[in-house]
């Protein structure tokens, strides 16, 4: 007698822990196979706006910008080609993936004073970072918790962004090399450690 | 009449004596209510007033300046927390001077919380061989990398519990504080810290009057005295006001990173759950709350 309810009560348990296995297994598909209903507006998660990230205004060389003061009368020329007159020192810094990209892979061809987003979208250069996670996704996601990155303010408040190109120029976007401040001071001199030892 | 010539009465008497000596001498009323000054954490609010009123009176006296002095407790829910990118660091040493100004350190002699390490790339994380003079043209230097320590904040902090006097606690928001008015100076906290991470004023500390940071608190940036230990407080005076460190935000390279442990939507959090973490000399079980990380 005993031996048989031990078994019966061991089948309900390993009955009930597959339905639970298949529950979660299902609810685990219907995330994945989720679409919008009609009507609703599917946002990704990680659609930024200016709105969301304060940042300061981005860091244009004097004079650059607008640039359809000057756009606006030249006719534009899709064609890949090195630039060797206006611009030609971006030419001479450009390394950003330069065999595989040149201008027009960030900058709108018609109009001069927005980007351009993969999907076509046109971008105001104050959010450049979104042009900037299409490739590098990981460190936008870093950049938006404020783990890649610079940020001032409130730890437990409002705080200000710096774009990726305050720190990284488009054009070559390595870090660059930075001046150290100077050492602390020796407390003993070199010639005192010689002599005693 | 009969002389009493009983132990206690030549106790009284003597100690009577040299209490009207002291005084005569010319010791004035205020250093003698220094000297019977309580311990901090057993002062009302009303004596702390006092306190706070008197400093204020003293350094625009020295120093000619308005000084704003908080006494500000730590905040509800609130357990501070550290990270540094060692992937971002480049040691350009940014953070000791910003450091330096923000909490009145002392110019000459010379004294730093910040103590950027240069480390070969080839040996890894080892103290033995670390440099802190370096000075190149420019940072980064091949084949190094750079680690900067200050004080850990240490969950189980040993300065503390070799302090002979109570002159260091720490406070319910983690940070790791010194009473300079309660220091005697005997150095033993130095000792047992295992980063080096404290600071003894070996001589009456110099700060130019006009490079003077006037907003501290009684337990961070005040000016300090000559043969007091100190040390970083994650800057108590500008976290406790919600602020970020001085060091978090100088960093060019954006490698520091500040927040709260106790919330989960906080960078520290975010970074402890998502980045490969470490803390210096974890076998000690000194339970830093200033952790180091790789952000790639």
């Amino acid at each position: 007698m005993k031996t048989n309810s031990i078994k019966i009560l061991a089948l309900i348990a390993f009955i009930s822990m597959f339905q639970l296995a298949c529950s979660i297994h299902e609810s685990e598909a219907d995330f994945y196979n989720y679409t919008p209903e009609d009507g609703e507006i599917w946002e990704g998660k990680d659609v930024g706006s200016s709105v969301e990230y304060a940042v300061e205004a981005p860091p244009f060389t004097d004079g650059i910008y607008p640039c359809n003061d000057c756009h606006s009368e030249i006719e534009p020329n899709p064609e890949r080609r090195e630039l060797v007159d206006m611009h030609d020192d971006i030419t001479a810094i450009y390394d950003h993936d330069s065999e595989n990209r040149w201008c027009l892979a960030c900058h709108d061809l018609e109009n001069r004073d927005y980007l351009r987003l993969a999907n076509g979208e046109l971008l105001d250069f104050n959010e450049s970072y979104r042009l900037c996670g299409q490739c590098h996704g990981d460190k936008l996601r870093d950049w938006k918790v404020g783990v890649h990155g610079k940020r001032k303010g409130m730890w437990n408040g409002e705080k200000d962004y710096l774009l990726c190109v305050h720190c990284h120029s488009p054009h070559s976007p390595k870090f660059e090399a930075l001046t150290p401040e100077p050492p602390p001071v020796m407390h003993i001199k070199h010639e005192e450690t010689e002599q005693t030892n | 009449m009969s002389q009493d010539k009983s132990r206690r009465s030549f106790l009284k008497n003597i100690s009577l004596a040299s209490l009207s000596a002291l005084m005569l001498a010319g010791c004035d009323m205020k250093s003698f209510d220094e000297f019977l000054q309580k311990h901090f954490r057993t002062l009302s609010a009303e004596e702390i007033d006092e306190i706070i009123k008197e400093l204020e009176k003293e350094y625009r006296e020295k120093y000619g300046k308005d000084f704003k002095v908080s006494a500000k407790a730590a905040m509800e829910g609130t357990l501070f927390g550290y990270a540094l990118d060692l992937s971002r660091c480049v040691g350009c040493r940014k953070c000791v001077y910003a450091c330096v100004e923000e909490n009145n350190l002392s110019r000459d002699p010379q004294l730093h919380y910040i103590q950027v390490l240069q480390m070969d790339k080839e040996k890894g994380i080892d103290f033995e061989h670390a440099n802190v003079h370096y000075n190149p043209e420019k940072v980064p230097e091949k084949g190094h990398f750079y680690l900067p320590v200050q004080c850990q904040q240490c969950r189980n902090p040993q300065c503390t519990t070799v302090c002979p006097v109570k002159a260091t606690w720490q406070e319910p928001d983690g940070i790791v504080v010194v009473d300079y008015n309660w220091c005697i100076g005997c150095r033993y906290c130095m000792a047992a810290c295992p980063y080096g991470a404290r600071h003894f004023n070996w001589g009456e500390p110099n700060v130019p009057t006009e490079e003077l940071n006037t907003d501290v608190h009684y337990l961070g940036n005040r000016p300090k005295m000559k043969g007091v230990v100190e040390k970083c407080t994650f800057c108590i005076q500008r976290t406790r006001e919600g602020r970020y460190p001085a060091c978090v935000e100088i960093c060019p390279a954006g490698a520091r990173k500040f927040g709260n442990l106790l919330d989960p939507d906080s960078e520290i959090r975010y970074i402890l759950e998502n980045k490969r973490v470490l803390v210096l000399k974890e076998e000690l079980n000194t339970r830093p709350k200033f952790y180091y990380f790789f952000g790639v």
